[in-house]
């Protein structure tokens, strides 16, 4: 017998952020790309798994690097969960959450990402583009190695980023999530 | 490597502390009682600095929680018109036969806990001994004893 009901579950999530508790909040969200883990720090969203990361190890890696106060917490996640389905869906443009910034890091990798984060929607740059606008356009390996590790991607869109050359580049989802993503911006014929 | 995600310890540890609590404290309190034990948890999880026993670690939590939920039933005032319908303490949730934990119920307290705590919990004996505050041979002579005492007088 299993007295360890949703509802308590639930409860617990609520006291303990009531309570100023819970670190990190988590939640799963359906996508056409496949189940997406979002998570937030009461200062915003900090990490979104693909599903091709173990989710596992996503929330190790959030215990580890910001606190191991984690907990699944829906109901804290429901304004981004509904922007993701407004996105995949067509309708949102721009996503209007707060981000926490903190598994970004500093430095150059921060500075490539807050660059990307401003890349408007259906638009796309290049690395040696995203490495000038960071402050060293020989660097645009450097600039690739960043957005692979975006630990906030779709919401921070390092999909619109693409190889100098014209070529789609590489994508932290796979490629195929890439060209599906610029696809559905109409950024790709 | 630190401690694991909260949300995991949750899983893996939540069921054992809530059948603990309803041993303990009874079905209408174990939930409150489970809520305390895990917030009371969480606020110290950080500053714990390695996995270790966290089984036992969250039970003897719980079994702090329990005693606070006992004393606080004492104080609390009990309505003269309203006769509850089930005794408060009744271990409404204990399978099987409910003649045979009445007997057990009949045992002197350390092996009345400590048979609850192997057989209605399903605990360990080092588990038994850290909330029962002895060794774990003794934990395991009550709950022997207990047993012998049940063979006796259950016919």
């Amino acid at each position: 017998m299993n007295g360890v009901t949703p509802q308590l579950l639930e409860d617990l999530a609520q006291r303990a952020e009531a309570e100023g508790l819970l670190d990190v909040a988590y939640a799963t969200v359906d996508s056409p790309i496949g189940s997406l883990l979002v998570a937030s720090t009461p200062r915003g969203i900090v990490r979104l798994g693909f599903p091709t990361e173990d989710a596992d190890d996503v929330l190790d890696q959030l215990a580890t690097k910001i606190s191991p106060r984690v907990l699944e917490a829906p109901a804290r996640l429901d304004t981004v969960r509904r922007q993701l389905d407004e996105y995949f869906e067509g309708r949102l443009h721009t996503f209007t959450v707060q981000l926490d910034w903190t598994l970004t890091g500093q430095g150059f990798r921060h500075q490539i990402l807050r660059h990307t984060a401003e890349i408007p929607y259906g638009r796309t740059s290049t690395y040696m583009e995203m490495a000038t606008k960071a402050g060293n356009r020989k660097a645009y390996r450097a600039a690739g190695n960043a957005l692979g590790s975006n630990p906030i991607p779709v919401v921070v869109p390092c999909h619109r980023v693409l190889a100098t050359g014209g070529g789609l580049g590489g994508y932290g989802g796979g490629v195929s999530v890439k060209e599906r993503l610029l696809r559905l911006e109409g950024a790709l014929d | 490597m630190g401690v694991p995600p909260f949300q995991r310890f949750v899983d893996e540890h939540g069921s054992a502390v809530h059948g603990f609590l309803v041993a303990s404290v009874g079905q209408h309190d174990a939930d409150d009682c489970w809520q305390e034990t895990f917030i009371a948890a969480m606020r110290a999880y950080p500053t714990l600095q390695h996995e270790g026993n966290l089984r036992g670690w969250v039970l003897t939590i719980a079994h702090r929680k329990a005693i606070d939920a006992h004393r606080a039933r004492q104080r609390r005032p009990v309505p003269a018109e309203i006769v509850p319908e089930i005794p408060v303490d009744a271990p409404t949730v204990l399978d099987g036969e409910p003649a045979l934990w009445k007997l057990v119920d009949g045992l002197p307290p350390k092996q009345q806990a400590a048979v609850k705590h192997r057989f209605a919990d399903d605990m360990g004996y080092g588990d038994i001994a850290r909330l029962l505050g002895c060794s774990e041979a003794a934990a395991r002579r009550s709950v022997h004893e207990g047993i012998k005492k049940l063979r006796e007088t259950w016919a």
